[in-house]
């Protein structure tokens, strides 16, 4: 019980999928303009993640094995690209209002390193079923609150008065490097 | 090498037939209704009636959020049919949305064109072509008439013509007892 506490708490704070492992920056970038979209983005990449990391470890257990283990990112590619797919169809017609907040960001998802990072991550780690679910789960739950504060950031910057060649892209740059020297801060919390 | 082959063949097979599957399963219907509303509507995009388009409009007269008398283009004409098919009564067009007029095209006056690409950006149908620093022009086959690229035009180079009447685009007046009956 304990480890699965470790896990989540590593993936969220320590190991932080975006400001330390530096993957899911095109969303992070991308996404972060206004508030509510990075919301519906982080919650459709939860959603994905914690399905596409579970099922990949069934995969690559039971499918593929040893043998065929050079097989494993084209079919962790494949069968996260149906499970979006498929999450859209089941969206789309169970919760119509949910589809429209998610909008665009949820095919979008299929082209996130995030979510073809912590798949292979959990497989290089040699993490158990429910360690892998509750690593991609805490990984994601690690890119929204990122993604969110983020955004909430970039929005105040729209009014700060940044100087002229700093503006814009740079600027948010600049503040993601930032965040990232303060996430580093928690490296301590779990050895 | 065939281990291979039939696993990632068996894969794709089992998730192409979950996704079909889902797809006729999840099937989601469109609303007929705003359909039917969609198809009534002049589709000139104009947005006079204060929603962004025609299909906006729509839904909002769907769900009962607009009123039947919004749309200037379509006219009294299009007024009865909405009120036919949502069997409500008629009412007469609402005037702070504009007035009917003759169906018309844009025109860019080319001498006087600057090449600014303004009235582009706001042409709902991609009816004006044009690059920038060069002069434009409308496509008088798409232009719907919606006039919104009149107010973006730093040098007023744009004016509506009313098209001709021809024997090619000549239709019967909608029928008179129609217009009494408001």
């Amino acid at each position: 019980m304990e480890s699965y506490l470790l896990i989540l708490v590593s993936t969220v704070f320590v190991n932080n999928i975006v400001l330390v492992k530096i993957l899911g920056l095109c969303p992070f970038m991308g996404v972060s303009k206004k508030l509510e979209a990075a919301v519906g983005m982080g919650a459709a990449t939860t959603f994905v993640l914690t399905l596409g990391s579970g099922s990949s470890y069934l995969i690559s257990k039971y499918l593929l094995g040893p043998d065929l283990s050079y097989l494993t990112t084209i079919s962790f590619i494949v069968v996260i690209a149906g499970i979006v797919q498929f999450t859209e169809i089941v969206v789309k017609k169970v919760s119509p209002v949910l589809y429209q907040v998610l909008g665009i960001y949820l095919p979008l998802i299929t082209t996130n390193c995030a979510v073809l990072g912590i798949p292979l991550l959990n497989l290089q780690e040699k993490h158990d079923f429910v360690q892998s679910l509750l690593f991609g789960m805490g990984g994601a739950v690690g890119f929204s609150m990122v993604l969110i504060l983020f955004a909430g950031i970039r929005e105040r910057l729209e009014a700060a008065d940044v100087p002229e060649p700093f503006r814009g892209g740079s600027i948010a740059m600049v503040t993601a490097g930032l965040m990232s020297m303060a996430f580093m801060g928690f490296s301590g919390l779990v050895k | 090498m065939l281990d291979a082959i039939l696993v990632m063949s068996g894969l794709a097979l089992f998730l192409g037939s979950l996704l079909g599957y889902a797809s006729i399963r999840f099937h989601v219907q469109g609303n007929a209704l705003v359909e039917k509303i969609d198809a009534i509507l002049p589709q000139t995009q104009c947005a006079q009636c204060g929603f962004p388009g025609c299909r906006p409009y729509a839904e909002a007269i769907a769900e009962g959020r607009a009123e039947i008398n919004q749309c200037p283009p379509g006219g009294e004409a299009n007024i009865h049919k909405l009120a036919d098919l949502l069997g409500v009564e008629f009412k007469s067009l609402n005037a702070k949305h504009g007035a009917e007029k003759p169906k018309s095209v844009a025109f860019i006056d080319e001498n006087t064109c600057i090449g600014c690409t303004l009235c582009i950006q706001a042409c709902p149908v991609d009816a004006i072509s044009g690059a920038p620093k060069h002069m434009h022009t409308i496509l008088s086959q798409e232009c719907t008439g919606c006039e919104l690229c009149i107010e973006p035009c730093p040098v007023d180079c744009i004016s509506m013509v009313p098209v001709a009447v021809t024997v090619s685009n000549w239709k019967w007046k909608a029928p008179s007892y129609l217009q009494e009956a408001g």
